[in-house]
């Protein structure tokens, strides 16, 4: 296990200059995320066309890993669908928590196989998760709303 | 014969051997323990007298006339009244086990708290930990008391005339750390305790950050209420004591109900065992107790004003050193503190900090600290702490200070 495994010169680029870093207004669905433990925190703002994500941005503070995951993820998220962004999600996940695995993270992650280094250390892997879990809650938030408002919310009961 | 010149110097290298998670390594490197203010390890004395009460002496105890429950009280026992020695309680129907100083705290605040009411206020320190804040909030919440918080300042020291500003006869109670557990400041409680009875409030005292570095004597402090936790003092984790007079005791309510706080029980009526049984419901952390008598033996034959001037020492040398590092901020200046640096390295999150650290043995807290207030007070979102004990040394030191060098290393 080797720090700069971690500390990949593609996270610290990221955290040092974050790629979509502030605020979308007006914006179609924003979510919360925090971190009690370590006292990250972070808000993004997400603008969709139809099922497409078509910006995003992320605004807050916290670590290296948390930053720079979040930076990595909003480039990698820009322009996708909603199944595109679901696969991601679980591709990430299963990276970061493939612990002791030596298997190679799945070429579709493109850049954010940098992110592969974090599953050797447990501790650390809610930050890297925690933008993930928030772009989950936001997309889920704009869901909802849009079954509220829309035609579909005809209940089956 | 002048007893200062028989004692031998303190000699950290045979106090580390007898703690033997210090010669374990981590990542393949010297393990350099600086967390002891989260916990602290165990010696030797204190394993062994744990292992040797499991093996030889446990059933439950206060319960059956056979020979070992009578052994397994007989040690429950005899760890009480070693705590009321240590504290130099009066009875030890005075010293009540908990499961931890925030058990103890809370104890208070739901058995003692009951008495206050709408208008009655309890006030606080800016420092303290949250389980010195969130039982007085949910009090509140429950009586409608409202809770007034004493300000700090930039050194991370208490406002003491502010303190006593908002000290006044509606004042029920002020409770208050004897050592900031995130900044290691040692907060003035002599002039606290007379301000707040002053006034007629009663006083508790945390005593979490302070019992493993200072003697405490209760009667000499003269507070109402004193907490502390045995993992702090090299004991069991589990386990803490809740300290009152006995007059102050007799007058709560009984807290937790169950086996062992009661003399009868019939569906008509329960009367309540005596003190301290009666806030101890149900089966106790028997080794732990046992555990935490072997820690204070252990404390005592070294002798608290030798740990203390040892990690005064540490800390006057840490504190220089990590003063030279560029970009290092400590957060806690206070002009008398614990052996416990809190910290910040510009550009580099604690977090950051924490991992690069520990791949390099050195352990290390990082984080809020259980202290949000204080967080938000310096506007940082976490530290990262270093924390001395009986047998930290200067290696553990040079070892912190190398790793430093390693995360600037590694951020560029």
């Amino acid at each position: 296990m080797d720090l700069k495994d971690l500390y990949r010169d593609v996270i610290l680029d990221h955290n040092k200059q974050p790629r979509n870093f502030g605020r979308l207004d007006p914006c179609d669905t924003s979510a919360d995320g925090n971190n009690p433990l370590c006292g990250d925190r972070l808000t993004l703002t997400l603008r969709l066309e139809g099922d497409r994500l078509t910006d995003i941005r992320f605004e807050g503070k916290g670590c290296a890993i948390s930053t720079a995951s979040a930076s990595l993820m909003t480039e990698a998220v820009k322009g996708k669908d909603q199944a595109a962004i679901t696969r991601l999600r679980e591709l990430v996940h299963q990276t970061l928590t493939a612990h002791g695995e030596a298997t190679l993270p799945p070429a579709e992650l493109g850049k954010l196989a940098a992110l592969a280094g974090v599953r050797d250390y447990p501790a650390r892997v809610k930050c890297a998760s925690l933008c993930w879990h928030t772009l989950g809650a936001a997309l889920e938030h704009h869901a909802q709303r849009h079954a509220d408002h829309g035609p579909a919310t005809v209940s089956t009961e | 014969m002048n007893a200062e010149m028989t004692m031998p110097a303190y000699d950290v290298a045979r106090v580390r051997a007898d703690f033997p998670i210090l010669a374990t390594t981590v990542r393949g490197k010297r393990l350099a323990f600086l967390d002891t203010a989260a916990s602290a390890q165990r010696p030797l004395a204190v394993i062994e007298a744990v292992d040797r009460y499991e093996r030889s002496s446990h059933a439950n105890v206060h319960r059956g006339v056979y020979e070992l429950s009578q052994k397994a009280t007989d040690a429950f026992e005899g760890a009480r009244e070693r705590v009321r020695r240590f504290l130099n309680a009066a009875s030890i129907k005075e010293i009540v086990f908990t499961r931890g100083t925030t058990e103890s705290i809370n104890l208070v605040a739901q058995s003692w708290g009951r008495r206050l009411g709408p208008g009655d206020e309890v006030l606080i320190t800016w420092m303290e930990h949250h389980a010195n804040i969130v039982p007085w909030q949910m009090l509140c919440e429950r009586t409608g008391a409202v809770l007034k918080v004493a300000p700090i300042d930039a050194r991370g020291e208490l406002d003491l005339d502010a303190f006593r500003a908002l000290l006044s006869p509606r004042t029920k109670l002020a409770a208050f750390t004897q050592v900031s557990n995130a900044l290691g400041t040692v907060l003035p409680i002599r002039a606290m305790i007379d301000a707040a009875h002053a006034v007629g409030a009663m006083t508790l005292l945390d005593g979490a950050q302070a019992v493993a570095h200072e003697r405490v004597d209760v009667r000499a402090l003269g507070c109402d209420f004193y907490v502390f936790s045995s993992h702090k003092l090299y004991g069991p984790t589990g386990l803490g004591v809740l300290w009152a007079r006995e007059a102050v005791l007799r007058d709560m309510p009984p807290w937790q109900g169950g086996g062992d706080m009661i003399l009868t029980v019939s569906f008509a009526k329960t009367t309540y065992n005596e003190l301290p049984y009666r806030f101890e419901a149900g089966t106790p952390h028997i080794s732990g107790a046992v555990g935490l008598a072997a820690a204070i033996d252990y404390l005592e034959a070294l002798g608290i004003e030798r740990v203390h001037a040892h990690e005064q020492a540490l800390l006057a040398r840490a504190t220089r050193a990590l003063r030279a590092v560029s970009g290092l901020r400590i957060i806690g200046e206070a002009k008398e503190k614990t052996g416990v640096i809190s910290f910040t390295l510009e550009g580099i999150h604690p977090h950051d900090l924490g991992t690069i650290l520990d791949d390099e043995g050195v352990a290390v807290r990082t984080g809020h600290h259980c202290a949000m207030p204080v967080m938000e007070f310096f506007d940082v979102p976490a530290t990262a702490r270093a924390s001395f004990g009986c047998y930290t040394d200067d290696a553990d030191i040079d070892q912190l200070l190398r790793a430093l060098g390693r995360a600037r290393e590694v951020f560029g």
